[in-house]
């Protein structure tokens, strides 16, 4: 893939019908490098089904409706799906690997299957994964023998550092307890497309725009406000806070103790 | 766009210059892999897009899936259960007249969904399309393990990846590639239908009228006449006769 297509690329999102099939009414949603888009709303509103209409490329084959197009400029849609699984890079909910092997080799299969030609992966997606959770493992680790945390830390790096895709889908980074604002930062390089589906009032925040979810349709998209994005900054300190009471926590000091407060 | 026009256009693209005569497409695949799904799925697209459709399920011992496709909207359904027979025999001593059946129908496709069987076995024929289905769930190993019924077929076809990260759906796609250099991987999610749209496409890419010819196996039925074939239950030395191999134990 060129610099040009993918600076160029255009994911569009045109309006399918909710669960009760009344039609969408959003309008086209166009996302450009660089965007990022939250999508909230309850557990069972549609946002994992969002995204996977994004990961498919629905053409209104799935139970939305939705079509959905990524593509640079002048490019054809010929292979569509092919073409789409290298450049988008999906964080599900998924928190367990089912594969038997161990993390080293089953990372380098990663690498062929995306033809990086680099030995130097393997190491730089556990060194990227172990910055995130917890306890370190090592190449060594069987995928089965990994904690939730683990697991979930090994799959952000994954998508980040050995995917590395312009169009990034992110459902629920705030799961199993490994660090979000720094997973966040991981996953989300300047000129990629996020949507980030997100139940986390920080994350939704951070995203410019949000898209609202119910009966899973979309029901409208908002823009954050300046009293939002002030908002935000607060979050941010108690944030800080909780963070480091956790972390207190995590090695058996007492948050009510010390002068970090 | 509605889905109806997109299946219109499958319709066309089918239509123009298309070679009379049925398409027969086998499926194969480990039990509960999702075979019933894909077929379902596929063959609702085919239909959509103006053809005639039919499937036959080959199982073992139960199955509900003919009443299953008709549910659908598929009304040229059928099945048959192998019983006390090899369900790999069973398969390949009824192509012939399923074969027929479809032709007497008129049907441009006749889908031939295998049991399962066991993973010496393969279903695929000469002419036909072979699609092998494999769940994600199976595992790292399950590619190796399928044997003929991945190796010898035209198109791949992995379920259940929802259930999975895309890191082992990428890696499983490229496990299956090694065993089936030449087939084409398409993931679907078997409950929701998504990418069975596509898949219905390269389906009628890729399938071609029967020759006029008689039918052939791409891969030969193990050979199998030993006293259990008949129907033997006991297990003493003197009852093992015919073909007969025996593990190689360490001394």
């Amino acid at each position: 893939m060129t610099e040009s297509v993918t600076t160029d690329l255009v994911l569009t999102i045109r309006p399918g019908f909710d669960r009760d099939g009344q039609p969408e009414d959003f309008g086209v949603l166009e996302l450009r490098p660089g965007e990022m888009l939250a999508l909230v709303g309850p557990t069972g509103s549609g946002k994992s089904r969002l995204l996977g209409d994004i990961e498919w490329l629905s053409e209104g084959d799935s139970p939305s409706r939705r079509t959905v197009e990524l593509r640079g400029a002048g490019e054809e849609a010929e292979d569509r799906l092919e073409g789409a699984h290298h450049r988008v890079a999906q964080l599900s909910q998924s928190m367990q690997f089912v594969m038997d092997l161990p993390v080293g080799e089953f990372l380098a299969l990663h690498a062929q299957a995306r033809e990086i030609g680099d030995p130097g992966i393997v190491a730089e997606v556990i060194h990227a994964a172990c910055r995130l959770c917890g306890e370190p493992f090592t190449a060594q680790t069987l995928l089965c023998a990994l904690s939730g945390g683990q697991s979930r830390s090994l799959m952000i790096a994954d998508t980040a550092v050995l995917a590395a895709a312009p169009v990034v889908l992110v459902d629920e980074v705030e799961n199993a307890g490994v660090d979000r604002r720094r997973a966040l930062e991981l996953l989300t390089g300047r000129d990629k497309i996020v949507l980030m589906a997100t139940h986390d009032p920080l994350l939704a925040l951070l995203a410019p725009r949000r898209a609202v979810l119910g009966r899973g349709g979309i029901r409208g998209i908002r823009v954050r406000t300046p009293a939002e994005l002030a908002l935000l900054a607060e979050f941010e300190k108690v944030d800080e806070r909780l963070s480091r009471a956790r972390e207190r926590l995590r090695v058996g000091l007492s948050p009510a103790e010390g002068d970090w407060i | 766009m509605s889905p109806d026009g997109t299946e219109c256009a499958i319709g066309q693209a089918m239509d123009a210059e298309r070679p009379r005569g049925m398409r027969l497409v086998t499926l194969a695949g480990p039990p509960t892999c999702g075979k019933t799904s894909v077929a379902r799925h596929v063959l609702l697209h085919l239909q959509r897009a103006g053809d005639r459709v039919g499937v036959v399920k080959l199982d073992c011992l139960v199955t509900q899936d003919a009443k299953i496709f008709q549910a659908a909207g598929i009304a040229d359904a059928a099945q048959g259960l192998s019983g006390s027979l090899c369900p790999d025999h069973f398969f390949a001593g009824n192509v012939p007249r399923l074969i027929r059946w479809g032709e007497e129908r008129g049907l441009d496709w006749l889908f031939l969904e295998s049991a399962g069987l066991c993973n010496r076995c393969s279903p695929h024929i000469r002419g036909a399309l072979g699609v092998c289905v494999l769940d994600h769930l199976g595992g790292i190993g399950l590619p190796a393990k399928v044997g003929p019924m991945l190796r010898t077929a035209d198109l791949v076809v992995t379920t259940r990846g929802d259930l999975v990260s895309q890191a082992e759906r990428e890696v499983f796609a490229l496990q299956a590639r090694k065993y089936a250099p030449k087939a084409r991987v398409i993931g679907v999610h078997g409950q929701t239908g998504q990418g069975t749209l596509e898949l219905s496409r390269v389906v009628g890419r890729l399938a071609t009228p029967l020759p006029d010819e008689e039918p052939r196996l791409r891969f030969s039925m193990p050979a199998a006449v030993c006293s259990y074939c008949l129907g033997e239950t006991r297990l003493g030395d003197e009852r093992q006769i015919g073909n007969l191999k025996l593990v190689e134990l360490p001394a």
